[in-house]
C-alpha cells in the first residue's frame, strides 16, 4: 500500500544479545511518526517477545512491520520446527524451551500470551516442520 | 519562559567543527552548521556529554557566580551531597558547611538531609503503587529529560516525588524566613551543584511549576574559595550537618537504592546504560523489579560535569566519610513540607515526530528510508550530521540537502567531469574551428565543476540555501 511504511528485519539464530535490535528500530520509528505511547509500548512488547520467540525456538526468521495510518501489522515468519499445539502454545507458563534458555532467565512462558494482550489481534499459522508465521495486529 | 531552555551554549571562537560532540550526544541534538556545532533546543536533555567530549571546550554551561548573593538580604547554600566528596581527609561535613558561611551565605541546609525525606517519601509510595512498578527515580532531571522526550511508555512510571533539591530549598526557605522575619524573596536559596542540568531545572524545572532555587552556582567555580574558607575554620567547625549515611550517599550511583529497603531494585548510571535500560523497560524485558534508579552521569551525581574530583575518587571518599556520618537519619525539620508530591504534572514531548500528522510522518519516513540508502553508511559525521540516517532526516525536514554528503558530492564531480572530458573530445574531434556552442557549453560545465569543488573545499556543513522557509533553522540556540 502507499500510503504504509514497510520495515524489514532478520532475526539471527541463537543470539540473545541481538534480540531486541528490531523493537528497538520500530519503537524508534514509531516515535518519529508521532504515536501515542500506550501503542508504542504494545508494539514494542510483542516484537520483542516475537523476536526472543524466533531465536529460542526456530533458528531465527524474519519480521515485517507494516505501518499505516489505520494500523500496525507485524508479520513474524520462521522456518522453524512448528508449534504441534497451538492452544497449548498460548497457555500462560507453558514453554519448550531449551535449558540454556531457561538459564538465561527466558522461557517463562510468557511470551506468546504477552503477544496475545498487546496485540488488538494475533493470528498464528504452523506446520510442523515446516515453520510458523505469527501475525499481530495493533489498531491505531 | 522559552520552552526549552539550556544551560548548555557554544563558545563559536574555541568550536573548530569537528564531529566530537556529534556523535557523542544521546538525543543527536548537535549538527555543525558552518562549521560551528550548533544544538537543536528540543532534542537536548543537558547531560553534558558534549561538554565532556569537547576537546577545543567550546561548550560551555550557564551557571550563577558567587555575586548572586549580594541580590539578596539573606542567603542560604544549599551543598549537593557530592560537595562532600571533592575534598582530601574529610573527617567532618561541619567543615564544609562552615566554610560556606565563610564564603558568605547566612545559613547552610544540606541536600543530603532532604535526600532523607524523599528517601522515606520514596519507600510509602512504591509499597502503596504496586500498579507503577517499577517506579524510576525522577532525581536526576536528565533521566527526566530523556524520558520525557524519547520513552512516551514509561513518563506513567515517573516517581512523582520532587528532587531532594527542590524539598531542600523549601524547608531552608521556610526556616530563612521564620528565623529572620524577612519576605520570602529577600531569600536567596542557592544551590552548590555538580550538575548542568540543574541549573536548567532551577529555572525551568520538570514536576514543579516553580523550582524554589534562586541561583546555582557550580561546585567547580566554589571550589578554590572554599578550600581556604575551609582551612580558616578547621580547627572550629560549628555544629551544622544532620544527614545520615543515606543522605549522603545519594551522591553516587546506587546512593538512592540504599534509602529504599528493598532488595528490588535495578541502578544504572552513565547516558549510554541509562539509555539501554529505558529501552529494556519500554520492551517489558525486566521482571520482579520495584524501583529503577538511573543517573546520567558515569558514578551517579559525583560523576557531574561541574565537579573537580574524579568520580571514582569521589566514591572511594565516600567509603571514608561514611564511617563518620550517622547510620540512622535525622527526624525530619519542623520546615519539612507534609507532601513531597509534583505539583505539575509531565507529559510526553513528541519532539522527534517528522510530520505533523501521521499520514505526513509516514511518507517523510519513506524518504528518509529511501535517502539513507543512498549515502554510504559510513556515519562519518562529514556533512555535520552524526549519521546517515541523521542527514536523511535533515533532508527531509528541510534543513540540509544531498550534497553536503562529500560521497554524493565526489559522485557529482565525477559525473561532471567526465561530462567535460566528453564535450573536450567532441570538439577536437570537429573538422577545423570547434563550434561556439560546444565551447561554451564546455565553458559552463568547469565553471560548475569549479563551484562544486569550491564546496569540498570549504570543508563544513554550509546553513542550507533550498526548501525555503527561514523558519526551517527553528529550534536551534542562539549563542
Amino acid at each position: 500500500m502507499s500510503d504504509c511504511l514497510t520495515l524489514r528485519f532478520t532475526v539471527p539464530a541463537d543470539d540473545f544479545t541481538r534480540a531486541g535490535e528490531a523493537s528497538s528500530s520500530t519503537k524508534a520509528t514509531l516515535k518519529q511518526l508521532g504515536l501515542p505511547a500506550d501503542i508504542i509500548r504494545r508494539v514494542a512488547i510483542v516484537m520483542y517477545e516475537g523476536e526472543i520467540n524466533m531465536v529460542i525456538h526456530a533458528n531465527g526468521g524474519e519480521i515485517t512491520v507494516e505501518i499505516c495510518p489505520d494500523q500496525i501489522v507485524m508479520v513474524l515468519k520462521d522456518t522453524g520446527p512448528g508449534i504441534p499445539d497451538i492452544q497449548q502454545a498460548m497457555q500462560a507458563g507453558w514453554s519448550t524451551a531449551s535449558g540454556a534458555a531457561r538459564d538465561l532467565g527466558f522461557g517463562a512462558g510468557m511470551g506468546l500470551p504477552n503477544m496475545k494482550k498487546c496485540a488488538d489481534s494475533l493470528d498464528i499459522e504452523s506446520t510442523v516442520g515446516v515453520g510458523t508465521t505469527v501475525t499481530a495486529v495493533v489498531r491505531l | 519562559m522559552e520552552k526549552f531552555f539550556h544551560s548548555v551554549y557554544l563558545d563559536d571562537s574555541l568550536c573548530r567543527g569537528c564531529t566530537n560532540c556529534i556523535k557523542r550526544c544521546p538525543t543527536h541534538a548537535i549538527r555543525v552548521i558552518d562549521g560551528k556545532a550548533r544544538i537543536t533546543s528540543e532534542f537536548c536533555i543537558d547531560c553534558g556529554e558534549c561538554v565532556r567530549t569537547c576537546g577545543y571546550h567550546a561548550k560551555k554551561l550557564h551557571r550563577d557566580t558567587l555575586d548572586i548573593l549580594k541580590d539578596y538580604e539573606y542567603t542560604v547554600a544549599l551543598p549537593a551531597p557530592s560537595l562532600y566528596l571533592q575534598f582530601n581527609n574529610l573527617d567532618d561535613v561541619n567543615i564544609v558547611l562552615t566554610g560556606l558561611l565563610e564564603l558568605g551565605f547566612d545559613d547552610v541546609y544540606e541536600v543530603a538531609a532532604a535526600a532523607e525525606l524523599v528517601s522515606a517519601a520514596t519507600r510509602t509510595y512504591v509499597a502503596e503503587h504496586k500498579e507503577a512498578w517499577p517506579l524510576i527515580s525522577t532525581a536526576c532531571p536528565c533521566v527526566m529529560r530523556l524520558i520525557r522526550v524519547r520513552f512516551p511508555g514509561l513518563v506513567a512510571h515517573l516517581l512523582p516525588l520532587k528532587p531532594p533539591v527542590e524539598v531542600a530549598a523549601e524547608i531552608a526557605r521556610r526556616r530563612a524566613v521564620e528565623r529572620t522575619g524577612l519576605a520570602p524573596d529577600q531569600i536567596g536559596v542557592i544551590f552548590i551543584s555538580p550538575c548542568p542540568a540543574k541549573v536548567t531545572y532551577a529555572r525551568d524545572p520538570l514536576g514543579v511549576e516553580k523550582s524554589q532555587l534562586d541561583g546555582v552556582l557550580a561546585i567547580q567555580d566554589v571550589y578554590p574559595l572554599l578550600l581556604g574558607a575551609m582551612k580558616r575554620v578547621r580547627d572550629l567547625p560549628r555544629a551544622l550537618a544532620g544527614a545520615g549515611r543515606v543522605g549522603v550517599s545519594w551522591g553516587i550511583s546506587g546512593g538512592e537504592s540504599l534509602g529504599m529497603g528493598s532488595q528490588r531494585y535495578l541502578a544504572a548510571d552513565g547516558i549510554e546504560n541509562v539509555i539501554r535500560v529505558l529501552e529494556g523497560l519500554e520492551d517489558d524485558r525486566f521482571t520482579g523489579l520495584e524501583f529503577i534508579e538511573l543517573d546520567a552521569c558515569s558514578g551517579g551525581c559525583v560523576g557531574g560535569v561541574l565537579n573537580v574530583e574524579d568520580p571514582f575518587a569521589a566514591r572511594a571518599k565516600l567509603r571514608q566519610l561514611r564511617l563518620r556520618l550517622p547510620a540512622v537519619p535525622t527526624s525530619p525539620p519542623r520546615e519539612a513540607p507534609a507532601d513531597l508530591s509534583w505539583d505539575a504534572p509531565v507529559r510526553y514531548e513528541p519532539v522527534f515526530r517528522l510530520g505533523s500528522s501521521l499520514s505526513e510522518s509516514i511518507t517523510m519516513a519513506r524518504q528518509v528510508e529511501e535517502l539513507t540508502q543512498q549515502f554510504p553508511g559510513l556515519d562519518c559525521g562529514c556533512c555535520g550530521a552524526p549519521s546517515c540516517q541523521a542527514l536523511a532526516e535533515d533532508i527531509v525536514r528541510g534543513l540540509a540537502s544531498k550534497n553536503l554528503c562529500i560521497y554524493v558530492l565526489r559522485d557529482h564531480i565525477h559525473a561532471l567531469s567526465d561530462t567535460c572530458a566528453q564535450l573536450a573530445a567532441d570538439a577536437a574531434a570537429q573538422e577545423g574551428d570547434p563550434s561556439q556552442e560546444r565551447l561554451r557549453e564546455l565553458a559552463g560545465r568547469l565553471e560548475q565543476l569549479d563551484q562544486e569543488i569550491t564546496r569540498m573545499d570549504v570543508g563544513h556543513r554550509p546553513a542550507v540555501p533550498p526548501a525555503g522557509e527561514p523558519g526551517s533553522q527553528k529550534g536551534e540556540r542562539e549563542t
